[in-house]
Protein backbone atom coordinates (compact mmCIF):
# COMPACT_ATOMS: atom_id res chain seq x y z
CA UNK A 1 0.00 0.00 0.00
CA UNK A 2 1.47 3.17 -0.59
CA UNK A 3 0.27 6.80 0.92
CA UNK A 4 -0.69 9.13 0.48
CA UNK A 5 -2.39 8.22 -3.08
CA UNK A 6 -2.42 11.39 -5.35
CA UNK A 7 -5.61 10.85 -7.65
CA UNK A 8 -6.28 14.12 -10.11
CA UNK A 9 -9.43 15.46 -11.83
CA UNK A 10 -8.69 16.26 -15.53
CA UNK A 11 -11.41 16.92 -17.01
CA UNK A 12 -14.60 18.51 -15.59
CA UNK A 13 -16.98 17.87 -18.12
CA UNK A 14 -17.70 17.06 -21.79
CA UNK A 15 -16.27 20.00 -23.76
CA UNK A 16 -13.82 20.93 -20.98
CA UNK A 17 -9.87 21.69 -21.76
CA UNK A 18 -7.40 18.94 -23.41
CA UNK A 19 -4.93 20.78 -21.98
CA UNK A 20 -6.78 19.77 -18.54
CA UNK A 21 -5.11 15.92 -18.65
CA UNK A 22 -1.99 16.57 -20.66
CA UNK A 23 -0.64 18.95 -18.01
CA UNK A 24 -1.67 17.01 -14.99
CA UNK A 25 0.31 14.03 -16.39
CA UNK A 26 3.74 15.94 -17.57
CA UNK A 27 3.77 18.94 -15.00
CA UNK A 28 4.20 16.28 -11.76
CA UNK A 29 3.75 13.67 -9.88
CA UNK A 30 0.63 12.10 -10.45
CA UNK A 31 -0.57 7.91 -9.37
CA UNK A 32 -4.43 8.11 -10.90
CA UNK A 33 -5.74 10.50 -13.61
CA UNK A 34 -10.10 10.76 -13.54
CA UNK A 35 -11.59 11.70 -16.22
CA UNK A 36 -15.27 12.60 -16.82
CA UNK A 37 -16.60 13.04 -19.90
CA UNK A 38 -20.29 12.93 -19.37
CA UNK A 39 -23.34 14.75 -18.96
CA UNK A 40 -27.21 14.42 -19.17
CA UNK A 41 -27.89 14.90 -22.45
CA UNK A 42 -24.29 13.29 -23.38
CA UNK A 43 -25.52 10.18 -23.19
CA UNK A 44 -28.76 10.76 -25.83
CA UNK A 45 -26.19 12.30 -28.23
CA UNK A 46 -24.15 9.49 -28.01
CA UNK A 47 -26.93 6.27 -28.89
CA UNK A 48 -27.96 8.53 -31.90
CA UNK A 49 -24.68 7.92 -33.36
CA UNK A 50 -24.51 4.29 -32.32
CA UNK A 51 -27.94 3.76 -33.75
CA UNK A 52 -25.89 5.25 -37.52
CA UNK A 53 -22.63 3.70 -36.25
CA UNK A 54 -22.05 0.29 -33.97
CA UNK A 55 -18.52 1.87 -33.36
CA UNK A 56 -19.29 4.95 -32.31
CA UNK A 57 -20.93 6.37 -29.20
CA UNK A 58 -18.60 6.76 -26.89
CA UNK A 59 -16.11 10.19 -25.95
CA UNK A 60 -13.52 10.49 -29.13
CA UNK A 61 -11.89 13.63 -27.06
CA UNK A 62 -10.75 10.37 -24.93
CA UNK A 63 -9.08 8.84 -27.37
CA UNK A 64 -8.06 12.04 -29.12
CA UNK A 65 -6.17 12.79 -25.54
CA UNK A 66 -4.54 9.69 -25.07
CA UNK A 67 -3.06 9.91 -28.62
CA UNK A 68 -1.44 12.81 -27.18
CA UNK A 69 -0.38 11.41 -24.10
CA UNK A 70 -0.73 7.44 -23.64
CA UNK A 71 3.22 6.64 -23.99
CA UNK A 72 3.76 9.34 -21.17
CA UNK A 73 0.86 8.00 -19.06
CA UNK A 74 2.56 4.36 -19.63
CA UNK A 75 6.16 5.21 -19.01
CA UNK A 76 4.82 7.19 -15.65
CA UNK A 77 2.85 4.80 -14.33
CA UNK A 78 -0.35 6.15 -14.40
CA UNK A 79 -3.33 4.28 -14.00
CA UNK A 80 -6.28 6.54 -16.03
CA UNK A 81 -10.07 6.29 -14.91
CA UNK A 82 -12.70 7.45 -17.34
CA UNK A 83 -16.14 7.76 -17.95
CA UNK A 84 -15.54 7.88 -21.67
CA UNK A 85 -17.12 4.82 -22.56
CA UNK A 86 -20.61 6.63 -22.85
CA UNK A 87 -22.89 4.33 -24.29
CA UNK A 88 -20.22 2.13 -25.97
CA UNK A 89 -17.86 0.95 -23.82
CA UNK A 90 -16.39 -1.40 -25.87
CA UNK A 91 -16.24 0.28 -29.14
CA UNK A 92 -14.50 2.48 -27.01
CA UNK A 93 -11.90 0.05 -25.23
CA UNK A 94 -11.13 -1.24 -28.91
CA UNK A 95 -10.31 2.49 -30.22
CA UNK A 96 -7.87 2.86 -26.58
CA UNK A 97 -6.33 -0.68 -27.56
CA UNK A 98 -5.74 -0.30 -31.60
CA UNK A 99 -3.99 3.42 -30.06
CA UNK A 100 -2.03 0.97 -27.72
CA UNK A 101 -0.19 -1.36 -30.34
CA UNK A 102 0.33 1.85 -32.83
CA UNK A 103 2.40 3.22 -30.21
CA UNK A 104 3.77 0.10 -29.29
CA UNK A 105 2.59 -0.09 -25.70
CA UNK A 106 3.08 -3.51 -25.16
CA UNK A 107 1.80 -5.02 -21.83
CA UNK A 108 -0.74 -2.39 -21.49
CA UNK A 109 -4.11 -3.27 -19.74
CA UNK A 110 -7.39 -1.87 -20.37
CA UNK A 111 -10.41 -2.40 -18.87
CA UNK A 112 -13.85 -1.76 -19.25
CA UNK A 113 -17.21 -1.75 -17.27
CA UNK A 114 -20.56 -2.63 -18.21
CA UNK A 115 -23.91 -2.83 -16.98
CA UNK A 116 -25.17 0.29 -16.57
CA UNK A 117 -26.70 0.33 -20.21
CA UNK A 118 -30.15 -0.54 -19.60
CA UNK A 119 -31.81 1.18 -22.54
CA UNK A 120 -32.67 -2.13 -24.39
CA UNK A 121 -33.89 -3.58 -20.65
CA UNK A 122 -36.55 -0.93 -20.49
CA UNK A 123 -39.15 -3.01 -21.85
CA UNK A 124 -38.55 -6.15 -20.13
CA UNK A 125 -38.30 -3.99 -16.90
CA UNK A 126 -41.84 -2.40 -17.07
CA UNK A 127 -42.80 -5.89 -17.88
CA UNK A 128 -41.74 -7.16 -15.06
CA UNK A 129 -43.16 -3.99 -12.62
CA UNK A 130 -40.71 -1.73 -11.80
CA UNK A 131 -42.31 1.44 -12.92
CA UNK A 132 -39.26 3.84 -12.96
CA UNK A 133 -41.19 6.86 -12.21
CA UNK A 134 -40.03 10.51 -12.86
CA UNK A 135 -38.28 11.66 -9.55
CA UNK A 136 -39.37 15.02 -10.37
CA UNK A 137 -43.59 14.79 -11.10
CA UNK A 138 -43.98 10.95 -10.15
CA UNK A 139 -45.04 10.29 -13.72
CA UNK A 140 -44.41 6.57 -14.68
CA UNK A 141 -41.97 5.78 -17.55
CA UNK A 142 -44.65 3.98 -19.55
CA UNK A 143 -45.96 8.18 -20.62
CA UNK A 144 -42.88 8.57 -22.85
CA UNK A 145 -41.50 5.05 -23.29
CA UNK A 146 -41.73 5.22 -27.14
CA UNK A 147 -39.81 8.30 -27.11
CA UNK A 148 -37.40 6.81 -25.16
CA UNK A 149 -33.58 7.69 -26.32
CA UNK A 150 -30.72 6.65 -23.27
CA UNK A 151 -31.33 5.05 -19.74
CA UNK A 152 -28.22 4.19 -17.87
CA UNK A 153 -27.45 3.42 -14.02
CA UNK A 154 -25.06 5.13 -11.97
CA UNK A 155 -22.80 3.10 -11.16
CA UNK A 156 -20.52 3.66 -7.94
CA UNK A 157 -16.78 3.02 -6.86
CA UNK A 158 -16.83 -0.75 -6.43
CA UNK A 159 -17.28 -1.53 -10.10
CA UNK A 160 -14.14 0.83 -10.54
CA UNK A 161 -12.47 -1.15 -7.88
CA UNK A 162 -13.14 -4.41 -9.25
CA UNK A 163 -11.53 -3.25 -12.59
CA UNK A 164 -8.29 -1.77 -10.95
CA UNK A 165 -8.27 -5.19 -9.18
CA UNK A 166 -8.66 -7.17 -12.35
CA UNK A 167 -5.37 -5.68 -13.32
CA UNK A 168 -6.33 -2.57 -15.63
CA UNK A 169 -3.75 0.37 -16.11
CA UNK A 170 -6.98 2.22 -18.11
CA UNK A 171 -10.34 1.78 -16.55
CA UNK A 172 -13.54 2.99 -18.99
CA UNK A 173 -16.63 2.89 -17.82
CA UNK A 174 -20.08 4.45 -18.82
CA UNK A 175 -22.24 5.98 -16.50
CA UNK A 176 -19.91 5.68 -13.56
CA UNK A 177 -20.63 8.42 -11.26
CA UNK A 178 -18.48 11.81 -10.74
CA UNK A 179 -17.12 10.98 -7.00
CA UNK A 180 -16.56 7.67 -7.92
CA UNK A 181 -13.73 7.99 -10.46
CA UNK A 182 -11.89 9.37 -7.24
CA UNK A 183 -13.72 6.84 -5.31
CA UNK A 184 -12.85 3.65 -6.89
CA UNK A 185 -9.24 4.47 -7.05
CA UNK A 186 -9.03 4.91 -3.20
CA UNK A 187 -11.25 1.84 -2.64
CA UNK A 188 -8.41 -0.23 -4.48
CA UNK A 189 -5.59 1.15 -2.80
CA UNK A 190 -6.38 1.14 0.73
CA UNK A 191 -8.74 -1.88 0.41
CA UNK A 192 -11.89 -0.11 1.92
CA UNK A 193 -14.78 -1.92 2.91
CA UNK A 194 -17.96 -0.55 0.75
CA UNK A 195 -19.83 -0.87 4.02
CA UNK A 196 -17.09 1.33 5.58
CA UNK A 197 -19.20 4.66 5.03
CA UNK A 198 -17.03 7.33 6.53
CA UNK A 199 -14.28 6.50 4.05
CA UNK A 200 -16.73 5.71 1.36
CA UNK A 201 -18.41 9.56 2.13
CA UNK A 202 -14.66 11.06 2.76
CA UNK A 203 -13.78 9.44 -1.04
CA UNK A 204 -17.30 10.87 -2.30
CA UNK A 205 -16.48 14.38 -0.97
CA UNK A 206 -13.19 14.57 -2.51
CA UNK A 207 -14.71 13.24 -5.71
CA UNK A 208 -17.45 15.93 -5.85
CA UNK A 209 -14.47 18.64 -4.34
CA UNK A 210 -12.41 17.79 -7.79
CA UNK A 211 -15.26 16.30 -10.35
CA UNK A 212 -15.85 19.84 -12.04
CA UNK A 213 -12.08 20.44 -12.68
CA UNK A 214 -10.54 24.10 -12.08
CA UNK A 215 -13.84 25.39 -10.58
CA UNK A 216 -12.43 24.08 -6.63
CA UNK A 217 -8.67 26.07 -8.23
CA UNK A 218 -9.56 29.37 -8.51
CA UNK A 219 -12.08 28.96 -11.69
CA UNK A 220 -15.40 30.39 -11.59
CA UNK A 221 -14.20 32.41 -8.34
CA UNK A 222 -16.12 34.87 -6.46
CA UNK A 223 -13.30 37.00 -5.74
CA UNK A 224 -11.58 36.20 -9.32
CA UNK A 225 -9.17 39.27 -8.59
CA UNK A 226 -6.93 36.81 -6.58
CA UNK A 227 -6.09 34.24 -8.22
CA UNK A 228 -2.92 34.44 -10.30
CA UNK A 229 -2.08 33.30 -13.91
CA UNK A 230 -5.74 31.57 -14.29
CA UNK A 231 -4.68 31.08 -18.14
CA UNK A 232 -2.40 28.22 -16.60
CA UNK A 233 -4.41 27.16 -14.03
CA UNK A 234 -3.53 24.08 -12.17
CA UNK A 235 -6.33 21.04 -12.42
CA UNK A 236 -6.92 19.20 -8.60
CA UNK A 237 -5.21 16.62 -7.20
CA UNK A 238 -6.72 14.39 -4.15
CA UNK A 239 -3.41 12.99 -1.72
CA UNK A 240 -5.45 10.43 0.03
CA UNK A 241 -4.26 8.86 3.10
CA UNK A 242 -6.06 5.65 4.20
CA UNK A 243 -7.86 7.35 7.30
CA UNK A 244 -10.24 8.89 4.76
CA UNK A 245 -8.18 12.31 5.22
CA UNK A 246 -7.30 14.08 2.03
CA UNK A 247 -5.81 17.30 1.14
CA UNK A 248 -6.60 18.83 -1.92
CA UNK A 249 -3.94 20.63 -4.12
CA UNK A 250 -2.44 21.14 -7.37
CA UNK A 251 0.98 20.55 -9.37
CA UNK A 252 4.09 23.64 -8.18
CA UNK A 253 4.21 26.07 -10.56
CA UNK A 254 0.80 25.89 -12.20
CA UNK A 255 -2.13 28.79 -12.23
CA UNK A 256 -4.84 29.10 -9.93
CA UNK A 257 -5.38 29.04 -6.24
CA UNK A 258 -6.83 26.52 -3.26
CA UNK A 259 -7.77 28.13 0.13
CA UNK A 260 -10.53 28.04 2.12
CA UNK A 261 -12.89 29.66 0.18
CA UNK A 262 -12.14 27.93 -3.06
CA UNK A 263 -13.02 24.62 -1.74
CA UNK A 264 -15.90 25.80 -0.26
CA UNK A 265 -17.33 27.16 -3.73
CA UNK A 266 -16.81 23.66 -4.95
CA UNK A 267 -18.55 21.94 -1.68
CA UNK A 268 -21.69 23.74 -2.36
CA UNK A 269 -21.60 23.40 -5.84
CA UNK A 270 -25.15 21.51 -7.20
CA UNK A 271 -25.60 20.92 -3.48
CA UNK A 272 -29.31 19.77 -2.68
CA UNK A 273 -29.64 18.92 1.55
CA UNK A 274 -25.99 19.24 2.48
CA UNK A 275 -26.54 16.24 4.88
CA UNK A 276 -27.78 13.76 2.88
CA UNK A 277 -25.85 13.77 -0.09
CA UNK A 278 -27.32 10.67 -1.86
CA UNK A 279 -24.73 8.36 -4.00
CA UNK A 280 -24.55 4.89 -4.96
CA UNK A 281 -22.24 3.72 -2.69
CA UNK A 282 -23.29 5.86 0.68
CA UNK A 283 -25.19 8.63 1.73
CA UNK A 284 -22.40 11.47 2.96
CA UNK A 285 -22.62 14.15 5.55
CA UNK A 286 -21.42 16.96 4.00
CA UNK A 287 -21.60 19.35 7.19
CA UNK A 288 -19.46 16.52 9.13
CA UNK A 289 -16.22 17.82 7.08
CA UNK A 290 -13.60 19.74 9.20
CA UNK A 291 -11.35 22.14 6.26
CA UNK A 292 -8.36 23.48 7.21
CA UNK A 293 -5.40 25.59 5.00
CA UNK A 294 -2.32 23.88 5.39
CA UNK A 295 0.01 25.54 3.73
CA UNK A 296 0.19 27.52 0.06
CA UNK A 297 -2.85 26.31 -2.39
CA UNK A 298 -3.33 23.34 0.20
CA UNK A 299 -6.44 22.44 1.93
CA UNK A 300 -6.95 19.68 4.16
CA UNK A 301 -10.45 17.79 4.85
CA UNK A 302 -11.15 15.36 7.55
CA UNK A 303 -13.47 14.02 9.77
CA UNK A 304 -16.14 12.98 7.32
CA UNK A 305 -19.04 10.86 8.07
CA UNK A 306 -21.01 9.11 6.19
CA UNK A 307 -24.33 6.10 6.35
CA UNK A 308 -25.62 3.28 4.40
CA UNK A 309 -26.80 4.02 0.37
CA UNK A 310 -30.51 3.27 -0.47
CA UNK A 311 -31.73 0.30 -1.58
CA UNK A 312 -32.06 1.55 -5.50
CA UNK A 313 -29.92 3.37 -7.87
CA UNK A 314 -30.34 6.71 -9.77
CA UNK A 315 -31.25 6.11 -13.37
CA UNK A 316 -30.49 8.89 -16.04
CA UNK A 317 -33.31 8.16 -18.95
CA UNK A 318 -33.32 10.77 -21.73
CA UNK A 319 -35.99 11.43 -24.53
CA UNK A 320 -37.33 12.93 -27.45
CA UNK A 321 -39.14 15.79 -25.77
CA UNK A 322 -40.36 18.35 -29.00
CA UNK A 323 -37.95 20.72 -30.63
CA UNK A 324 -36.60 24.23 -30.16
CA UNK A 325 -34.27 27.20 -31.79
CA UNK A 326 -33.12 29.83 -31.16
CA UNK A 327 -31.47 33.35 -33.15
CA UNK A 328 -29.68 36.48 -32.45
CA UNK A 329 -29.34 39.42 -33.44
CA UNK A 330 -27.04 42.64 -32.77
CA UNK A 331 -28.95 46.05 -32.37
CA UNK A 332 -27.19 49.41 -32.03
CA UNK A 333 -28.59 52.30 -30.29
CA UNK A 334 -29.83 55.01 -29.73
CA UNK A 335 -32.37 52.87 -27.91
CA UNK A 336 -31.25 50.33 -28.26
CA UNK A 337 -33.09 48.19 -25.75
CA UNK A 338 -36.43 49.75 -27.11
CA UNK A 339 -35.32 48.32 -30.72
CA UNK A 340 -34.75 45.06 -29.64
CA UNK A 341 -37.75 45.09 -27.73
CA UNK A 342 -39.52 45.96 -30.89
CA UNK A 343 -37.63 43.52 -33.18
CA UNK A 344 -38.86 41.08 -30.79
CA UNK A 345 -42.60 41.80 -31.25
CA UNK A 346 -42.52 42.15 -34.99
CA UNK A 347 -40.94 38.27 -34.80
CA UNK A 348 -44.18 37.00 -33.08
CA UNK A 349 -46.70 39.01 -35.28
CA UNK A 350 -45.48 38.10 -38.53
CA UNK A 351 -45.13 34.26 -37.63
CA UNK A 352 -48.91 34.89 -36.22
CA UNK A 353 -49.88 36.38 -39.63
CA UNK A 354 -48.82 32.96 -41.21
CA UNK A 355 -50.46 31.25 -38.51
CA UNK A 356 -48.16 30.00 -35.95
CA UNK A 357 -48.21 30.88 -32.91
CA UNK A 358 -46.70 30.08 -29.38
CA UNK A 359 -47.58 30.05 -25.74
CA UNK A 360 -45.77 32.52 -23.55
CA UNK A 361 -43.71 29.55 -21.85
CA UNK A 362 -42.85 28.48 -25.80
CA UNK A 363 -41.28 31.49 -26.21
CA UNK A 364 -38.23 33.75 -24.79
CA UNK A 365 -37.18 37.34 -25.32
CA UNK A 366 -33.89 38.28 -23.93
CA UNK A 367 -32.38 41.48 -23.98
CA UNK A 368 -28.81 40.53 -23.57
CA UNK A 369 -27.05 43.50 -22.30
CA UNK A 370 -29.59 45.62 -20.53
CA UNK A 371 -29.57 43.18 -17.16
CA UNK A 372 -30.85 39.43 -18.46
CA UNK A 373 -29.16 37.20 -16.18
CA UNK A 374 -29.37 39.22 -12.90
CA UNK A 375 -33.14 40.51 -14.39
CA UNK A 376 -35.04 41.75 -11.18
CA UNK A 377 -31.99 41.60 -9.00
CA UNK A 378 -29.82 44.79 -10.94
CA UNK A 379 -31.60 47.65 -12.90
CA UNK A 380 -32.50 47.11 -16.17
CA UNK A 381 -29.87 49.19 -18.59
CA UNK A 382 -30.14 50.84 -21.84
CA UNK A 383 -26.39 50.39 -23.07
CA UNK A 384 -25.04 51.70 -26.28
CA UNK A 385 -25.78 48.06 -27.77
CA UNK A 386 -27.76 44.92 -26.74
CA UNK A 387 -27.91 41.72 -28.23
CA UNK A 388 -31.22 40.06 -28.98
CA UNK A 389 -31.89 36.87 -28.59
CA UNK A 390 -35.12 34.84 -29.58
CA UNK A 391 -36.17 31.63 -29.18
CA UNK A 392 -39.35 28.94 -29.31
CA UNK A 393 -39.80 25.23 -28.73
CA UNK A 394 -42.68 23.00 -29.41
CA UNK A 395 -43.82 19.86 -30.44
CA UNK A 396 -44.25 20.68 -33.64
CA UNK A 397 -40.70 20.86 -35.72
CA UNK A 398 -42.42 23.00 -38.76
CA UNK A 399 -43.98 25.67 -36.61
CA UNK A 400 -40.02 26.00 -34.71
CA UNK A 401 -38.71 26.33 -38.06
CA UNK A 402 -41.16 28.71 -39.97
CA UNK A 403 -39.65 31.01 -36.62
CA UNK A 404 -36.37 30.80 -37.48
CA UNK A 405 -37.01 32.06 -40.79
CA UNK A 406 -38.24 35.17 -39.55
CA UNK A 407 -35.14 36.84 -37.43
CA UNK A 408 -32.95 37.96 -40.01
CA UNK A 409 -35.61 39.60 -42.05
CA UNK A 410 -35.50 42.24 -39.34
CA UNK A 411 -32.57 43.73 -40.48
CA UNK A 412 -33.83 45.76 -43.49
CA UNK A 413 -37.79 45.52 -42.63
CA UNK A 414 -37.36 46.74 -38.93
CA UNK A 415 -36.04 49.80 -37.00
CA UNK A 416 -32.47 50.75 -37.65
CA UNK A 417 -29.15 49.62 -36.34
CA UNK A 418 -30.05 45.96 -36.48
CA UNK A 419 -26.88 44.05 -37.35
CA UNK A 420 -24.31 40.96 -36.13
CA UNK A 421 -26.63 38.24 -37.94
CA UNK A 422 -24.36 34.93 -38.55
CA UNK A 423 -25.06 31.84 -38.89
CA UNK A 424 -27.47 31.19 -41.27
CA UNK A 425 -31.44 30.55 -39.83
CA UNK A 426 -31.48 28.85 -36.99
CA UNK A 427 -33.06 25.23 -37.55
CA UNK A 428 -35.32 23.49 -34.83
CA UNK A 429 -33.17 21.11 -32.72
CA UNK A 430 -34.02 18.61 -30.61
CA UNK A 431 -35.16 18.78 -27.03
CA UNK A 432 -33.69 16.43 -24.69
CA UNK A 433 -35.92 15.15 -22.22
CA UNK A 434 -34.40 14.42 -18.55
CA UNK A 435 -36.04 11.93 -16.98
CA UNK A 436 -34.37 10.57 -13.50
CA UNK A 437 -35.62 7.23 -12.07
CA UNK A 438 -34.71 4.90 -9.21
CA UNK A 439 -34.24 0.98 -10.04
CA UNK A 440 -33.71 -1.36 -7.45
CA UNK A 441 -30.03 -2.38 -6.85
CA UNK A 442 -30.92 -5.88 -7.45
CA UNK A 443 -32.13 -5.48 -10.92
CA UNK A 444 -28.56 -3.99 -12.09
CA UNK A 445 -25.79 -6.13 -12.68
CA UNK A 446 -21.78 -4.82 -13.61
CA UNK A 447 -19.07 -6.60 -14.84
CA UNK A 448 -15.75 -5.60 -15.97
CA UNK A 449 -13.36 -6.92 -18.72
CA UNK A 450 -9.71 -6.51 -18.90
CA UNK A 451 -7.37 -7.03 -21.97
CA UNK A 452 -4.29 -6.65 -22.88
CA UNK A 453 -2.20 -5.27 -25.68
CA UNK B 1 -27.16 48.40 4.85
CA UNK B 2 -24.87 45.96 3.46
CA UNK B 3 -24.53 44.42 0.51
CA UNK B 4 -24.37 40.55 0.92
CA UNK B 5 -20.69 40.71 -1.45
CA UNK B 6 -19.14 42.67 1.07
CA UNK B 7 -19.63 39.88 3.52
CA UNK B 8 -19.91 36.42 1.69
CA UNK B 9 -18.99 34.09 -1.58
CA UNK B 10 -21.46 32.62 -3.32
CA UNK B 11 -21.47 29.46 -6.13
CA UNK B 12 -24.43 28.28 -8.03
CA UNK B 13 -25.41 25.21 -10.33
CA UNK B 14 -28.39 23.49 -11.77
CA UNK B 15 -30.58 21.22 -9.83
CA UNK B 16 -33.02 19.73 -12.74
CA UNK B 17 -35.21 22.78 -13.67
CA UNK B 18 -33.80 24.57 -10.44
CA UNK B 19 -30.67 26.32 -9.53
CA UNK B 20 -28.98 26.07 -5.72
CA UNK B 21 -27.33 28.98 -4.44
CA UNK B 22 -24.28 28.39 -2.09
CA UNK B 23 -23.55 31.05 0.40
CA UNK B 24 -20.65 31.15 2.76
CA UNK B 25 -19.26 33.86 5.06
CA UNK B 26 -15.94 34.57 5.91
CA UNK B 27 -16.31 34.64 10.04
CA UNK B 28 -18.91 33.14 12.39
CA UNK B 29 -20.52 36.39 13.28
CA UNK B 30 -21.77 37.47 9.57
CA UNK B 31 -22.31 33.65 9.27
CA UNK B 32 -24.79 34.34 12.01
CA UNK B 33 -26.04 37.58 10.56
CA UNK B 34 -26.53 35.29 7.46
CA UNK B 35 -28.77 32.58 9.23
CA UNK B 36 -30.81 35.27 11.07
CA UNK B 37 -31.55 37.72 8.45
CA UNK B 38 -31.48 35.72 4.74
CA UNK B 39 -34.41 34.01 5.04
CA UNK B 40 -36.69 31.97 2.63
CA UNK B 41 -39.03 35.30 1.72
CA UNK B 42 -35.83 37.27 0.80
CA UNK B 43 -34.33 35.27 -0.93
CA UNK B 44 -37.69 34.21 -3.14
CA UNK B 45 -38.32 37.96 -3.02
CA UNK B 46 -34.74 38.69 -4.59
CA UNK B 47 -35.19 36.25 -7.04
CA UNK B 48 -38.76 36.98 -8.09
CA UNK B 49 -38.44 37.64 -11.82
CA UNK B 50 -36.01 34.47 -11.87
CA UNK B 51 -37.71 32.21 -9.58
CA UNK B 52 -40.89 30.88 -10.15
CA UNK B 53 -41.63 28.37 -7.56
CA UNK B 54 -40.57 27.56 -4.05
CA UNK B 55 -37.14 28.89 -2.26
CA UNK B 56 -35.56 25.50 -0.16
CA UNK B 57 -33.04 26.32 2.59
CA UNK B 58 -30.21 24.30 4.04
CA UNK B 59 -27.65 25.27 6.64
CA UNK B 60 -23.68 24.08 6.41
CA UNK B 61 -22.62 25.49 9.84
CA UNK B 62 -18.98 23.58 9.14
CA UNK B 63 -18.86 25.75 6.26
CA UNK B 64 -20.57 29.10 7.45
CA UNK B 65 -22.85 28.24 4.37
CA UNK B 66 -26.56 28.74 3.63
CA UNK B 67 -27.69 26.61 0.59
CA UNK B 68 -30.91 27.40 -1.30
CA UNK B 69 -32.32 25.69 -4.34
CA UNK B 70 -34.76 28.24 -6.55
CA UNK B 71 -37.18 25.99 -7.72
CA UNK B 72 -38.76 26.75 -11.01
CA UNK B 73 -36.02 29.25 -12.19
CA UNK B 74 -34.41 27.56 -15.72
CA UNK B 75 -37.30 27.99 -18.13
CA UNK B 76 -37.24 23.89 -18.21
CA UNK B 77 -33.76 22.83 -17.18
CA UNK B 78 -31.28 21.24 -19.08
CA UNK B 79 -31.93 20.90 -22.87
CA UNK B 80 -35.60 21.53 -22.62
CA UNK B 81 -34.26 25.10 -21.72
CA UNK B 82 -33.81 28.57 -24.11
CA UNK B 83 -32.92 30.87 -21.64
CA UNK B 84 -29.04 32.35 -21.88
CA UNK B 85 -28.17 30.94 -18.15
CA UNK B 86 -29.96 27.61 -18.95
CA UNK B 87 -28.29 26.08 -15.50
CA UNK B 88 -28.12 29.50 -13.03
CA UNK B 89 -23.90 29.70 -13.13
CA UNK B 90 -24.94 33.41 -12.94
CA UNK B 91 -27.76 32.95 -9.91
CA UNK B 92 -24.55 32.67 -7.14
CA UNK B 93 -23.27 36.38 -8.28
CA UNK B 94 -27.27 37.52 -7.92
CA UNK B 95 -27.78 36.60 -4.47
CA UNK B 96 -23.90 38.73 -3.47
CA UNK B 97 -26.50 42.15 -5.10
CA UNK B 98 -28.94 41.87 -2.47
CA UNK B 99 -28.77 44.56 0.58
CA UNK B 100 -29.72 43.85 4.30
CA UNK B 101 -30.17 46.14 7.08
CA UNK B 102 -27.31 45.50 9.69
Amino acid sequence: MREPVLVANGQGFWGDSILGPLRLVREGPLHYLALDYLAEVTMSIMQKLKSRNPDAGYATDFVAMLDRSLPEIAAKGIKVIANAGGVNPSACLEAVLELARKKGLKGLRVGIIEGDDILTRIPQLLAEGEELRNMDNDAPLSSIQEHITSANVYIGAPAVAECLAAGADIVIGGRITDPALVAGPLMHEFGWSGEDYDKMAAATVAGHIVECGAQCTGGNFTAWREVPDMARIGYPIIEASADGSFFITKHEGTGGLIDRRTIVHQLLYEMGDPKRYLGPDCTADFTSAQIEEAGKDRVKISGVKGGPPTDTYKVSISYQDGYKASGQLTVAGPDAVAKARLCADIVFERVAMDGVTFDDEQKLVEILGSGVCHAGVVPEMDPPEVVLRLGVKDRDRKKVDRFGMEIVPLVTSGPPGVTGFAGGRPKATDIIGYWPALLPKGQVTTSVRVEEV
Amino acid sequence: MVKLGEIAQARSGDKGDGSNVGIFAHNAEDYAFLKRELTVERVKRHFAEICLGHVERYEADNLLALNFILHDSLGGGGSASLKTDAQGKTHGLAILEMELER
